[in-house]
């Protein structure tokens, strides 16, 4: 393979084409997302079908989503670093990965959404310390940087990189530090990800997503947090099973998925209890003071129904609780996925109630729903994160050692690759011919 | 007179719209989008991304006939003061672009520094704010017609009722220039004020015991400006935005369809605090 140099040493690779061609689809598709994100720039967010009753729409979903799944990272980091579950020192690197991806997609997302980029940089000069959004920027970008700083040291790993002094030893020490910048990523969530629950539950016009809660935070806050604490392992684990099945080789051991599956699912179960005694206490509480019945929210239109506040609560939230608590379900591969993969729609139908049926229901008397169709503008730049971060996972997981623990699982192959590796080096040039198709 | 009437220097600047006056012609839109500057487009069909800073609703008893009955219903911004000036778009927006001004009541709009992120939509429960999604484009020569004392707003940022401040900041120019320190009631009126044909709507100021609008509603100070007059009332009084637009009307519906109301819910409304 041409490029058998940057690959870790002993690992086994697909062929260059396939990697190529790979990139070469989902780089079709960024492509697709960067003409439309261009369009929305240049010609305005006349592009999208948002409209003066739908002012947050799809992309805004988006973002809430990835950053809710894209907690894995802070809560990985947590649970190694300050807890100490030293066996996810195997999982980390790739919760960081993926960190890093949904944490840039939001960022990139959020230049997007506003309808003055240049001026995003007001949110931080004239600062509103009392909005939710405010802090939501500035914990935001912080973390970005943490991440930036957590992923860096994976990438100074690389095979060639490290043979750089310099790089070796700085990658080495950052390693030494990562409690620090671990400890700080978990504080920065705690409170972005809270204000990102803050954002919905402080409006007190809209009687679907207001929340009372303690002094300045309503309750959506530290269901936020809590939440994507909960899910984010989930999403991890999601992406490794999937790493797996593309690669067809086994990246990280049992025990250590478990374990993280495990607290992830104690987690989901503790938080649906919270999320159930929440909504409870808003049905008959408070949004009745308002003058709302439930039935206002979920009734007299095309989509949102009660089977949303089901889907979301019992499907995505007491059964994949249930079936990762326990180990019979964690054991079983078909339970596990699928605990998994609705665990991850439970969360993403979360961001959207909070997002997007807030802006469908009527609040006056004489309003109606308001539906919203997202134009293609939106799709694209909407999948443009999506190409992105699969882009990054394919470049990450062939040149850098995401996996700590892939050489061990896969002791055959890696001999092989280690011949030809060897071979390759010796005479780079040659390479492309000699290696046989598949290593 | 009580303390409670005497009149306080802090002015709250608002709206009586009688609605059994109104007629629906909508005069007050027009003279609002002239007074503005108001962008419109091309083809206004879709009226969701259409800008309308006073926008007139048809409301209905639902009944059917011969006893339906129309009411319509003229929506500014609600200038909502909140609890302490806590408005629901005031203390949601990020960049400090909207703002509760304490000397008039009125809430402001900094088109210079808003950057469009819509937060501040989404909280606005009477949805009186709008996003421009196009530059303004105006019909040959129409620039000429435009008002010198509104700036015109561009693409991506968030525009709404402003209670025609630029109005304000004349009459109290012209009231400095006479040598007075306040401004008299007919010098501060807004555009859509002056242009209803019907009469129906009253501005001045809420805490001053001479002006029309507070011997129309009677505010309670004490229980966050509710109207002590029997037939007035407030768009969600109940949610806590404490509106300072209130309306009228001798119809019992009409009166209902302000607010949400549980089945068991009498008239009577305790707003929350926020
Ligand atoms: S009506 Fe809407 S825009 Fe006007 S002050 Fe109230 S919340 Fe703000
Ligand atoms: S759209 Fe403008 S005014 Fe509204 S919250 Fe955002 S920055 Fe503030």
């Amino acid at each position: 393979m041409i490029d058998s140099a940057l690959i870790p040493k002993g690992l086994k690779r697909c062929p260059t084409w396939q990697f190529v061609a790979a990139i070469g689809v989902f780089g079709a598709v960024a492509l697709w997302g960067v003409y439309a994100m261009l369009l929305c720039w240049f010609k305005g967010l006349n592009q999208t079908n948002m409209n003066d009753y739908y002012g947050f729409a799809l992309w805004i979903w988006a973002d809430l989503a990835v950053i809710a799944v894209g907690g894995g990272a802070f809560f990985t980091g947590l649970l190694r670093y300050i807890i100490g579950k030293d066996e996810l020192k195997n999982i980390i690197n790739f919760a960081v990965l993926i960190g890093f991806i949904c944490y840039s997609s939001a960022l990139l997302i959020l230049g997007m959404d506003v309808g003055q980029p240049l001026r995003s940089w007001f949110i931080f000069w004239h600062a509103n310390v009392h909005s939710m959004l405010t802090e939501v920027a500035f914990c935001l970008s912080c973390y970005f940087a943490v991440l930036t700083i957590e992923y860096i040291p994976l990438v100074l790993e690389n095979r060639q990189m490290d043979k750089v002094p310099f790089f070796h030893n700085l990658s080495h020490n950052m390693h030494g530090v990562m409690a620090v910048f671990a400890a700080t990523g978990a504080f920065l969530s705690f409170f972005h990800q809270g204000s990102l629950g803050g954002v919905a539950g402080v409006l007190f016009g809209r009687p679907f997503a207001f929340r009372e809660g303690i002094l300045i935070w309503p309750w959506t806050f530290f269901l936020f947090t809590w939440s994507a604490a909960a899910y984010g392992p989930c999403f991890t684990l999601l992406l490794t099973k999937l790493t797996e099945k593309i690669s067809k080789k086994k990246l990280v051991k049992d025990n250590v998925v478990e374990l993280l599956a495990k607290i992830s699912g104690w987690m989901i179960f503790t938080y649906t209890i919270a999320k159930l005694i929440d909504t409870i206490y808003w049905a008959n509480i408070t949004a009745p003071s308002l003058g709302f019945k439930l039935s206002h929210f979920y009734s007299n239109n095309a989509i949102y129904g009660y089977w949303i506040l089901f889907a979301e609560i019992i499907l995505g939230g007491v059964v994949p609780a249930l079936i990762l608590i326990t180990k019979k379900g964690r054991q079983n591969p078909t339970a596990f996925t699928t605990a998994i993969i609705l665990a991850v729609i439970g969360v993403c139908l979360n961001r959207w109630v909070m997002v997007l049926q807030v802006m469908a229901v009527p609040v006056m008397t004489f309003d109606t729903w308001a539906l919203y169709i997202p134009s293609w503008q939106e799709i694209a730049t909407t999948l443009l994160p999506v190409a992105y971060g699969v882009i990054l996972i394919i470049i990450s997981f062939r040149y850098l050692p995401v996996f700590p623990q892939e050489l061990e699982l896969n002791p055959d192959e890696s001999n092989k690759a280690q011949q030809n590796t060897e071979k390759a080096e010796e005479n780079p040039a040659l390479d492309a011919k000699l290696s046989p198709a598949g290593a | 007179m009580s303390k409670e009437l005497s009149h306080n220097k802090v002015r709250r600047y608002g709206m009586v719209i009688d609605l059994d006056k109104c007629t629906g012609c909508g005069a007050c839109m027009v003279a609002c989008m002239a007074e503005n500057n108001v962008p419109f487009k091309e083809d206004e069909s879709n009226k969701r991304d259409s800008i309308t800073w006073m926008k007139v609703y048809k409301l209905t008893n639902g009944k059917p006939f011969p006893n339906t009955e129309i009411c319509y219903l003229p929506r500014p911004c609600q200038h909502c003061e909140g609890h302490d000036g806590h408005s629901p778009c005031v203390s949601v927006c990020p960049a400090t672009a909207t703002d509760y001004n304490s000397e008039t009541g009125i809430v402001s709009q900094i088109y210079t520094r808003c950057f469009g992120c819509r937060y501040c939509m989404a909280a606005c429960p009477y949805h009186a704010r709008y996003f421009n999604w196009w530059d303004p484009v105006w019909p040959d020569g129409m620039e000429k017609y435009l008002s010198p004392n509104v700036s015109p707003r561009m693409r991506g940022v968030v525009e709404k009722c402003s209670f025609c401040f630029h109005r304000y900041q004349l009459a109290k120019d012209k009231a400095y220039y006479e040598g007075r320190s306040e401004v008299r009631e007919d010098e501060y009126q807004t555009a859509c004020t002056q242009a209803c044909p019907a009469g129906a709507i009253t501005f001045g100021d809420l805490n001053n015991p001479l002006h029309a609008v507070h011997q129309m509603v009677k505010p309670d100070l004490k229980h966050a400006g509710r109207p002590k007059s029997p037939n007035a009332f407030r768009l969600l009084e109940r949610l806590g935005t404490n509106p300072k637009v209130y309306y009228l009307s001798d119809r019992e519906w009409v009166r209902r369809a302000g607010d949400n109301y549980m089945a068991d819910t009498k008239n009577h409304l305790e707003p929350k605090e926020h």
